[in-house]
C-alpha cells in the first residue's frame, strides 16, 4: 500500500481543516475566455461558492466534500475533490454543532428548519481563520 | 529502448490530477527492473526475441533445467516470472542486461497491458453472459435461471458454444490502448490511465500497443 501512497502524496494538499456543518467559501478556479483588442484571451480567476458542508466522502486523493446552498429558492449542491488544483481554498465562515457525519436531512427541509446550532468559541478552523490576519499583523 | 515490453506487478488503483486539473483514474504498476535471461536468434531459434525475468525466486523452487540454463548465462538470482518479448527495432540486448521502466516507456506512450483477470468462480448466466433476469413476481421460480438452451427433437443436442453457467474469470486478458500518464524512474513505477486486469500484486506484461488504431496520447 505504501507504493500507492507514494503516488498519491505529491497530489495531496494541506488545507485548513473544516468540518461537516461548517459554512464555507470555496474558491473555484475557472477559466474565462475574454475578448481583448479583438483577440481571445484565456484568463483564470477565482469564483466563490458559498454554502454549507453537508458531507465528506472518501480518502486520499479522491476525498471529496459536498457543499449545499440555496440559489433563487432552488437547492444547489456541488461536490468538490478536496485536493483538486481547481479548488484554490476553503474558508470557514462559521461552524455548527452537528451530531451526524452526513447532513442529508437538510435536503428535505427549507427555511428556518435548516438552521443548525452555531458553535461559538469553538476551537475550530473558524476561529483560526478569524485570528489568522491578526497573527499575520503581529509578524 | 531495447525491448518492446516489460514485466511488472499491479500495485492498485488511485487518482491523480493532470495538468489541466482534471482527475484521472490510474492504475499503478510496479514495472521492472527486468533482466534479460535469454536471447532467441534467427540463426538458432528461427525468430528474434529476448526472455525477460522479473522478481526473484528461491533456487530450490526453480526447475533444474531452468536453473542450469540461468547458471550457464551467468544469472545468479532466479527470476519469479520469465516471459519472451519482442526486441525493439535495431536494438541488440545482451543476456544479463537490466532493463528498467524509463528505458522502454515515456509519458504519453500508448500501451497494452496483459494480465490474469479476477476469478469469479462458478458464475451464473446473468453475470457470465449478461442474460436478462426472469420476472421477479407473480410466483415465478426462474429469476436467475437460464432460458431455453436450444431446440429439442432436432438437433437432439446442444449446439457448441451455447451460453450457460460455468467458470468465469482467471484467464489471460489484454487491455489495449492505455495511455501512460506517469513514470517514476526512481521507484520503477508506471501510471496508466484506466483499469488493468487482475488483482493487486498480480503479474502484468506491459507492451507497446498493437492496436491498429491506437488513440493519440492524451494531452499535448
Amino acid at each position: 500500500m505504501s507504493k500507492l501512497k507514494d503516488v498519491e502524496t505529491p497530489y495531496l494538499k494541506k488545507r485548513k481543516p473544516f468540518a461537516v456543518g461548517d459554512e464555507v467559501n470555496v474558491g473555484v478556479v475557472i477559466t474565462e475566455t475574454i475578448e481583448k483588442k479583438g483577440k481571445l484571451e484565456e484568463k483564470e480567476r477565482v469564483q466563490l461558492f458559498t454554502g454549507r458542508v453537508i458531507a465528506k466522502n472518501g480518502g486520499g486523493v479522491t476525498e471529496t466534500f459536498t457543499v449545499r446552498r440555496i440559489v433563487a429558492g432552488e437547492g444547489v449542491e456541488r461536490v468538490f475533490p478536496l485536493h483538486s488544483p481547481k479548488v484554490s481554498h476553503v474558508e470557514v465562515v462559521r461552524s455548527s454543532h452537528v451530531r451526524r457525519a452526513k447532513l442529508y436531512y437538510l435536503r428535505d427541509r427549507k427555511g428556518k428548519a435548516t438552521r443548525l446550532r452555531e458553535k461559538i468559541n469553538a476551537p475550530s478552523a473558524a476561529n483560526e481563520a478569524a485570528t489568522a490576519p491578526d497573527a499575520a499583523a503581529t509578524k | 529502448m531495447s525491448v518492446n515490453a516489460l514485466i511488472g506487478r499491479k500495485v492498485g488503483m488511485t487518482s491523480i490530477f493532470d495538468a489541466t486539473g482534471s482527475m484521472l483514474g490510474v492504475s499503478v504498476i510496479e514495472l521492472g527492473p527486468n533482466q534479460v535471461v535469454a536471447r532467441r536468434t534467427i540463426v538458432r531459434d528461427g525468430y528474434e526475441a529476448v526472455a525477460l525475468g522479473f522478481g526473484k525466486r528461491k533456487p530450490s523452487r526453480v526447475g533444474k533445467p531452468q536453473l542450469m540454463a540461468l547458471k550457464k548465462s551467468g544469472i545468479e538470482i532466479a527470476p519469479q516470472v520469465v516471459s519472451e518479448v519482442e526486441i525493439a527495432d535495431g536494438a541488440d540486448p545482451q543476456v544479463g542486461e537490466m532493463v528498467s521502466v524509463a528505458d522502454v516507456f515515456q509519458v504519453g506512450a500508448v500501451v497494452d497491458v496483459v494480465g490474469t483477470s479476477l476469478g469469479k468462480g462458478f458464475a451464473g448466466v446473468h453475470k457470465r453472459h449478461h442474460h436478462d433476469l426472469g420476472p421477479k413476481s407473480h410466483g415465478t421460480k426462474n429469476i436467475r435461471e437460464h432460458k431455453s438452451t436450444g431446440s429439442n427433437t432436432h438437433p437432439s443436442r446442444r449446439w457448441p458454444g451455447t451460453s450457460m453457467a460455468g467458470h468465469m474469470g482467471a484467464v489471460r486478458r489484454t487491455v489495449r490502448n492505455l495511455t501512460v500518464v506517469g513514470i517514476d524512474a526512481e521507484r520503477g513505477i508506471m501510471l496508466v490511465n484506466g483499469p488493468v486486469p487482475g488483482c493487486a500484486s498480480g503479474v502484468l506484461l506491459v507492451r507497446r500497443t498493437r492496436a491498429k488504431h491506437a488513440t493519440k496520447p492524451a494531452g499535448k
